[in-house]
């Protein structure tokens, strides 16, 4: 069954405890932060930082005003990551949500670079790349225990929800159809259509550009994945790796259905 | 309407109910100097000067008042009538003279009114008042509130309180709507509001405005403290505090001779009761508080025991008696230990430190103390102030010893909401190291006292220690035990108290604190129950069967005045409680009395809903207040305004005025208005969260913010080093430069707030200055709340 993470903008109040619950539940360490004239830290999403909230000041006719936006994995349905990456790491679940298996990353940082969010990161200390798994993590599965991700769970406004992508739709169209009839002409739900329908949707109260989200994101081609490797080539690298392994492996995987389970 | 309050930011879990109240159609206002989290979230956001809720509210209320009289259709008049003091007839000696409610003798700390000027703020008949129900007469309450707040004009409010008056104007309007019968508004507050030298007539001010719309004792109404932290309302409740005894009894003073000269002087003796006037419905004010002394006799036998007998005032002599005029409170107590009166403090989950006003003073006033214990889950700034940066330890004397105590997590007990519900909690984990729970420590060290005292025969107060019921040994003290003896027991039957209205003032009931009454009955403890169903015959979320709730599980006090006289509900579609006529019964919650309707009821027991005043009425106009019968602007302690707009009073005359190292500002050196609060990251003064590096994560240093004008012109960048000084100290901090601080135009003149978090301090894993380094030895009038919340500073660069 297709799941998602709806974020509802209107009802966050940047409590950020889906950001701390994120660092708790996977363990994750706290990164050193200092103020950088913002109450937003860290700055950016890293290999200890999986979800974040950003908050953003702007003023809109004539009226200011303050909106906190989640910062991590869309778990896209057309995941540009998966596609570009060389050696399968990248996998989507049963729910829809997109995973970097860390048993088969290499490293090699080319999701970083295809995302449309820059969400990917290689995390300075394993040396390899990562994000968040929608708490599906190999040893951190909540959803294979029946509870939602822990982000959801902490919550204690209701922005977040966790359930049936079809539900969450239904649920976020409704609530943009409402705000739209409250003045609000540009509210949109953000990843019911986009690259083949996120599986972390956002209800918005304007257009995604205000908020600095792509607008028309496209899926990365695996023309990234040759450029690199020719890179790799020229820089003499590739021959350090057992890339025999890792193609086999990739070929194996579309022969599939692309099935894998997250745990 | 969130005024005074930060619920987002602080109190995160209550926007859950605020955001499902905006889901279903409800419209929030956020008033407040700071475009908030909660602004984030808020229909309507009024920025305001802070120290100027008022003015602020002073401006509803006249809006409000006009409004009613023009539109009285849109109002309860009924409520109005019958169940305020609106109608009644006032003292004709009372005048109000440019800001002054009469004449005013100078105390050592504070200013007070005389006995006289106190006496003219009461009704003309004293105990038996007179009315006039068609609220026409000069001198009943509504033209006299009319009279006072016409002065509160639009123009002048915003004049004052800096807020444009186009966004004043909408808040007028979208609350006033609250008005209509079947509507209800409900304001919160927290220490934006309290922490004022005019604190209590703040929250006055939203009291009589919520009176006025008939919003008190209906469903979605009432005045919603949110507490500074999450067990206040039971601290409170089981008084915490120096001026009560465990469920709001007065604390006794020097000349309480007996019981009934302290119940007269505290006002809850029978014969306080007012007599309703002729012209109400209503003729019986069940005045409640006039029960008090079978409350406080069967307290008195929960503490002494088989000790306490009618010949002996059941021991009430044995209570400590506060000195008249003397002020106990925290200010106080830091002054008193600076002045040489106090010379050993004990610190038990606090830390004034950082989280007390001036904390150098009080940092410098604790080197006077010959010794000091801080029981604490932490080691806290109060607890290493002699070795703070910058002092050299050997200069300081004072004799400091620290017991670890257990979390919340670590021992068993209940926690009491700002809705009074009282939860029971289970321990989770067991304590760390040495550390164990607060009754184990206060079991062990009253017996160890107690063995001073049996050997030193001539101790004074002898008597009271060694007569107390204290059969608690620090291993084996539960939680449970304290939870049974605050209900209470029927002595001739050995069997938990069912409800305090079967307590007794001759010795054969006890209870701990007579409003747990009931909590903890033979069908067991109710602070356990964990029932999410609704209850109630339409749902209206009351959920009564979710812990309990004082008094008597009732869930919405004062639910009498949500009924009309003939006992149907004002609001059809959320009803509290209505009178089923067949049954003759009430249904829905548990009934703030079960006496039948005013009108269906007999002469003689046709009762007024507000049981806990002596008139059975809400008040419009009060004078249980030190500072006067209505809220009445006054400027902040140290205001940018050389004037008053107001009158030619400037100050609260009656406010506590600190004297140790508590230097005032003066706007030529420190032009602009300084303010404190917390951030959702951290709590209170940090020492709970300092320490955790996810939290520090999120919010590593001390802050400040400011709006760009001021930034701009004092070269200030975003995340620049900044120091923030005011007459009493300095802070450093990290520069926040926001929009969501915009300059306001006070009096034709721009003023610029400063915002800084109080959640930091010397001590713990992330350091940093504590806000209250800057913040004044000043307090309420009423309470001696410290004014944290408005001050004068300036700032610089830091080099």
């Amino acid at each position: 069954m297709s799941k998602a993470i709806l974020f509802d903008l209107t009802k966050c109040t940047a409590c950020r405890a889906c950001q701390v619950a994120c660092k708790q539940w996977n363990q994750h360490k706290a990164e050193e932060t200092s103020n950088w004239g913002s109450y937003e830290n860290p700055k950016e999403l890293s290999g200890e930082t999986w979800l974040k909230m950003r908050f953003i000041e702007l003023e809109r006719e004539n009226k200011f005003d303050w909106l906190f936006l989640r910062r991590s994995c869309m778990h896209c349905e057309d995941a540009s990551c998966a596609t570009v990456c060389p050696v399968g790491a990248i996998f989507k679940t049963d729910e829809g949500f997109v995973h970097i298996d860390q048993e088969w990353c290499i490293g090699c940082g080319t999701c970083t670079q295809a995302c449309p969010y820059n969400v990917p990161h290689i995390d300075h200390h394993a040396g390899l790349a990562m994000k968040c798994s929608a708490c599906t993590s190999v040893g951190y599965n909540r959803l294979a225990d029946g509870k939602k991700p822990a982000c959801v769970t902490t919550c204690p406004t209701g922005a977040l929800e966790y359930g049936d992508r079809d539900e969450l739709v239904a649920k976020g169209l409704a609530v943009v159809d409402k705000l739209k009839a409250n003045g609000k002409p540009d509210a949109y739900l953000y990843g019911e259509k986009e690259l083949g329908g996120l599986h972390v949707m956002y209800v918005l109260d304007d257009s995604p550009s205000v908020f600095g989200i792509p607008e028309n994101p496209k899926t990365a081609t695996v023309d990234a994945v040759s450029k690199w490797l020719s890179g790799l080539v020229t820089a003499g690298v590739l021959t350090a790796l057992p890339f025999w392994m890792v193609f086999k492996r990739k070929q194996d995987l579309a022969s599939q259905s692309g099935k894998k389970g997250g745990a | 309407m969130i005024i005074g309050s930060n619920a987002a930011e602080n109190h995160p879990i209550s926007f859950r109910w605020i955001t499902k109240a905006k889901e279903r159609g409800g419209k929030l206002i956020s008033v407040d100097p700071r475009f908030t989290r909660t602004s984030s979230k808020a229909d309507i956001y009024a920025p305001i000067r802070s120290g100027t809720d008022i003015a602020f509210i002073g401006g509803m209320i006249n809006y409000v008042i006009s409004d009613i009289e023009q539109n009285p259709d849109n109002y309860n008049m009924e409520y109005i009538t019958q169940y305020t003091n609106a109608s009644y007839i006032l003292n004709p000696d009372f005048e109000f003279n440019d800001g002054l409610f009469g004449e005013i003798e100078q105390k050592t700390f504070n200013g007070s009114y005389t006995a006289a000027s106190k006496a003219t703020w009461k009704y003309a008949g004293g105990n038996s008042p007179e009315a006039d129900i068609t609220l026409k007469d000069p001198s009943c309450v509504f033209q006299m509130l009319k009279k006072h707040y016409s002065r509160y004009d639009a123009d002048t409010v915003c004049r004052i309180t800096g807020t444009p008056k186009e966004d004043f104007l909408k808040v007028c309007q979208a609350y006033a709507e609250t008005g209509k019968k079947d509507k209800a508004g409900t304001i919160c507050y927290a220490m934006g509001a309290t922490q004022h030298t005019y604190g209590v007539q703040n929250i006055r001010g939203y009291s009589l405005l919520q009176t006025l719309l008939g919003n008190m004792g209906v469903a979605g109404g009432g005045i919603n403290a949110l507490r500074g932290t999450s067990n206040v309302q039971g601290s409170t409740d089981m008084a915490l505090l120096e001026h009560i005894l465990p469920g709001y009894l007065d604390a006794p003073i020097e000349g309480d001779n007996d019981i009934d000269t302290y119940l007269r002087r505290s006002g809850k003796h029978p014969s306080a009761t007012i007599t309703p006037p002729a012209g109400l419905a209503a003729d019986t004010s069940a005045n409640w508080w006039q029960n008090t002394r079978k409350y406080i006799v069967s307290l008195l036998k929960t503490w002494y025991g088989d000790a306490a007998t009618p010949d002996n005032e059941f021991g009430f002599h044995w209570l400590p008696k506060k000195k008249p005029g003397v002020n106990y409170s925290h200010i106080a107590l830091i002054e008193a230990i600076a002045s040489d009166i106090i010379k050993g403090l004990w610190i038990w989950g606090q830390n004034p430190a950082a989280g007390g006003p001036n904390a150098n003073g009080a940092r410098e006033a604790f080197a006077k103390l010959d010794w000091m214990v801080s029981i604490d889950i932490w080691e806290n700034e109060t607890a290493i102030f002699w070795k703070r940066p910058g002092v050299d330890p050997t200069t300081i004397k004072t004799e400091v010893f620290m017991l670890p105590a257990a979390c919340s997590y670590e021992k068993e007990g209940s926690i009491a909401n700002s809705g009074r519900w009282a939860q029971w909690r289970y321990k989770a984990v067991e304590p760390n190291g040495e550390a164990i729970a607060d009754l184990e420590i206060m079991a062990d060290l009253m017996n160890r006292i107690r063995k001073l005292y049996q050997d030193d025969t001539s101790a004074p107060g002898r008597e009271g220690i060694l007569n107390l019921t204290w059969d608690y040994d620090p291993h084996t003290i539960t939680a449970d035990q304290i939870a049974r003896e605050l209900n209470g027991y029927d002595l001739t039957t050995g069997k938990l108290m069912a409800s305090f209205a079967n307590l007794k003032d001759d010795g054969t009931t006890t209870s701990g604190n007579w409003l747990y009454c009931n909590s903890y009955t033979e069908d067991g403890n109710k602070l356990k129950k964990r029932d999410p169903v609704d209850a109630h015959p339409q749902k209206i979320g009351l959920h009564s069967n979710w812990a309990w709730c004082w008094p008597v599980n009732r869930r919405i006090i004062y639910n009498r005045a949500a009924v009309d006289l003939n006992g149907n509900p004002y609001d059809v579609e959320h009803p509290v409680i209505s009178w089923d006529a067949a049954g003759a019964k009430w249904v829905g919650d548990v009934p703030d009395g079960g006496w039948a309707p005013i009108n269906i009821a007999e002469s003689g027991a046709k009762t007024l809903p507000f049981i806990m005043k002596p008139e059975g009425v809400a008040r419009l106009w009060g004078f249980g207040n030190a500072d006067g019968p209505l809220p009445e602007v006054y400027e902040p302690w140290e205001s940018p305004l050389e004037n008053n707009l107001m009158s030619g009073q400037k100050n609260n005359p009656c406010a506590f005025i600190g004297k140790w190292m508590n230097e005032q500002g003066t706007p030529d050196k420190y032009p602009y208005v300084g303010t404190t609060y917390r951030c959702t990251e951290h709590w209170q003064t940090g020492i709970m969260t300092r320490s955790l590096p996810w939290l520090v994560e999120l919010m590593p240093d001390m802050f400040a913010e400011m709006d760009p004008e001021l930034a701009e012109a004092k070269g200030i960048n975003n995340g620049d080093n900044i120091v923030v000084s005011s007459a009493r100290g300095e802070v450093r901090a990290v520069a926040i430069v926001t929009k969501r601080f915009k300059p306001l135009t006070v009096d034709g003149k721009t003023i610029h707030q400063i915002g800084l978090p109080f959640n930091w301090g010397f001590a713990g894993m992330k350091s940093g200055d504590s806000a209250n380094l800057l913040t004044p030895h000043v307090g309420d009038a009423n309470t001696t709340i410290p004014e944290f919340k408005t001050f004068l500073c300036n700032i610089r660069r830091a080099n």
